[in-house]
């Protein structure tokens, strides 16, 4: 598989300064992307979040689960439940909530298939996360199969901010109007929670642990590790983070269906994670905002072509119609080529690139001290 | 006085038809080395996997202080004091020689998952860890990630792993092979020291290894015990001879 290497999460200076101003073009993107950008913006960093959970699983716990979208599912559906009528809930309760019931999911799921190990790991998974969305596609208890409403905005009545307020008063501003976009910062908080989040656990004994059992599971039994508790210590936390990202999705779409917690979305996660980078916690993010910006790169790319191509006579195409036909066939040949050219992902290309800039430099020092 | 630590009872093992293991009771007792020699597929291995909880015993016991501790699992098995290293080198490549050890000491570590402590925090970890590196005679290779070390030097790693498990018994499946006459000689002279406060069992392909450190000696042919007794005794014994030590003992 692709190999992680960097199992040092600590990012060195200049990774630093990337993640940096990265975080200042987060923060600063609303007050020149129109809403739509900022609402594609929120969807990113909440897919973020998403991928940075199952990150925990698959680059540093060594476990490659395709069900991971089912803990995503769940709570955003729970956001659907406990707002049944128009009557908003508040956050205070939804969102541990919501939360916490990904995490209960997460805890007999995990119990579960991790009792099986590779491949049988991966389909047993899969087939839970199937089991969660047939269960909100087919059974009463979704709605609809087609997806439903959540058709009031959990309130957030700490601090003077309204939440439904704010976040329909940008969506009722159109056309590149400057708004507070209240939900993407809270979103950006979110990730960055997460990010911190990750960063203690992973530097932590419990995170050395599960970092011991990616590389060699066997070796940490022998050394007195329960390694089944520890996997599912790290399946559950997994399972919570992605709650946090469906509460967040269901807040900010207002619609839930139960494609969210199909073996799709897992794949595309997953897909986030390899083309992001395993080996660091903010590959995830990159991976996330990647997929993303290749699906639209895509589109235009296609609505280009075909335009161009129909002007000289070559084909007579719907241009709109070809992009959203063929965007797949695209984004899926250039994700390849982006795992063959860099396997280690989008983050392994800035720790080389860090790495080479930082002994470019030492030894430009190295030579200057030698010339004097 | 030496008191039985370890104490197999008609352990057996079986692999389909294949009798690895067939009726094993030996006694290890703290302040004894005790040397387990055999040609190859003896089931010297068999028999360390079983006492290390890798493998679960198809019929027998085993006492560990008086307590059955068979059909445990390996990780439970280490939290008794049970530390074992590997014929076929086990650890984590990918990691840093002192991130191996410092894993092994930090499996003594009580109380919870420790999701919260930072491993910055215990820096007791990390002198423990330096200490069983220094044991060894690894403490030059902290920062060098497993895998780059020699062969030698990763079966010195092995050793370190499992003493900063702090056991009481020691499961030693061929520490040395591998390793060049300087790191024998370390080695042998640390088996020697670590022989008082552990009972040790260890597997061994060099004779004159084996007939220098051991107090007892059990020799092992397909899956059973041949004899068990003193070197002495083992070197004066026709069976084994006949068996096992061969024509090439007779010239020495
Ligand atoms: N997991 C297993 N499945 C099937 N057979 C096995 C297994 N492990 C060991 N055996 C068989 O059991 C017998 C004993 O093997 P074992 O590894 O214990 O021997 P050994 O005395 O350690 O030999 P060596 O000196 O070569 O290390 C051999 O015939 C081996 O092929
Ligand atoms: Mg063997």
């Amino acid at each position: 598989m692709i190999g992680a290497t960097t199992t040092d999460n600590g990012a060195n200076g200049l990774v630093r300064l990337f993640l940096l101003v990265g975080l200042g073009v987060f923060a600063l993107f609303p007050l020149v992307g129109s809403t739509f950008y900022v609402q594609l913006g929120t969807k990113v960093m909440v897919f973020a979040i998403l991928a940075m959970s199952l990150n925990l699983l698959v680059g540093f716990t060594g476990l490659v689960s395709l069900g991971h979208a089912a803990f995503f599912g769940i709570a955003a559906y729970s956001v659907y439940f406990f707002t049944p009528g128009f009557t908003a809930a508040s956050v205070w309760w939804t969102l541990p909530a919501a939360v916490g019931l990904a995490g209960l999911a997460a805890l007999v799921i995990g119990a579960l298939s991790l009792r099986t190990k590779g491949i049988f790991f991966l389909m047993v998974t899969l087939a839970f996360g199937q089991m969660v969305f047939f269960l909100f596609h087919d059974t009463p208890i979704g709605g609809s199969p087609d997806g439903v409403y959540v058709n009031a905005v959990p309130t957030f009545d700490a601090l003077g901010i309204d939440l439904p307020e704010l976040r329909d008063r940008y969506q009722l501003i159109e056309g590149g109007a400057r708004a507070p976009f209240t939900l993407y910062y809270v979103t950006l908080a979110c990730m960055l929670a997460v990010y911190a989040f990750l960063a203690v656990l992973l530097r932590s004994l419990f995170g050395h642990v599960i970092k011991g059992i990616r590389v060699n599971e066997h070796r940490m039994r022998a050394l007195g590790y329960p390694v089944y508790g520890y996997k599912l210590a790290s399946f559950v936390i997994a399972g919570l983070l992605g709650g946090l990202a469906g509460y967040l999705w269901a807040v900010q779409s207002l619609f839930v269906n139960p494609e969210l917690a199909g073996w799709h979305m897992s794949a595309e996660i997953l897909l986030m994670v390899i083309l992001g980078g395993m080996g660091t916690i903010y590959g995830p993010i990159l991976g996330a905002l990647a997929l993303e910006a290749l699906r639209e790169l895509a589109e235009i790319a296609i609505e280009y072509g075909v335009t161009a191509s129909n002007a000289i006579g070559l084909t007579e195409m719907d241009p709109h119609r070809a992009a959203t036909d063929y965007y797949l066939l695209v984004e899926g040949v250039v994700i390849i080529a982006i795992v063959i050219v860099l396997p280690r992902g989008l983050s392994g290309l800035i720790e080389d690139l860090a790495a080479y800039l930082r002994s470019g430099r030492r030894s430009a020092k190295g030579e200057a001290e030698q010339a004097t | 006085m030496s008191e039985t630590l370890l104490r197999t009872d008609t352990l057996s093992k079986s692999f389909g038809g294949l009798r690895a293991v067939s009726d094993v009771s030996l006694e290890f007792p703290v302040g004894l080395l005790h040397a387990v020699i055999g040609p190859n597929g003896a089931g010297k291995t068999t028999l360390i996997n079983m006492l290390s909880g890798d493998l679960k015993p198809s019929s027998g016991a085993i006492y560990l202080n008086g307590e059955n501790i068979a059909g445990l699992r390996a990780d439970q098995v280490s939290k008794k004091g049970v530390g074992r290293s590997y014929q076929k080198t086990n650890i984590l490549a990918e990691m840093t020689a002192l991130e191996n050890v410092r894993l092994a000491a930090q499996s003594r570590v009580g109380g919870g998952l420790g999701l919260i402590t930072a491993v910055k925090r215990r820096g007791d970890l990390i002198d423990r860890a330096h200490a069983a590196l220094e044991r060894v005679g690894l403490r030059a290779a902290d920062d060098r990630p497993a895998s780059a070390l020699s062969h030698g030097e990763q079966r010195q790693l092995e050793i370190a792993m499992t003493l900063a498990t702090e056991p009481n018994v020691l499961l030693l499946d061929e520490p040395l092979a591998g390793m060049g006459p300087e790191e024998t000689e370390r080695m042998v002279a640390l088996l020697r020291s670590l022989v008082a406060g552990h009972a040790v069992v260890l597997v061994e392909h060099d004779m004159d290894v084996v007939f220098s450190v051991a107090d007892r000696l059990t020799v092992m042919v397909n899956g059973a015990v041949l004899e068990s007794g003193s070197p002495q005794a083992i070197r004066a014994s026709a069976v084994v001879r006949e068996a096992y030590l061969g024509e090439d003992e007779d010239d020495a």
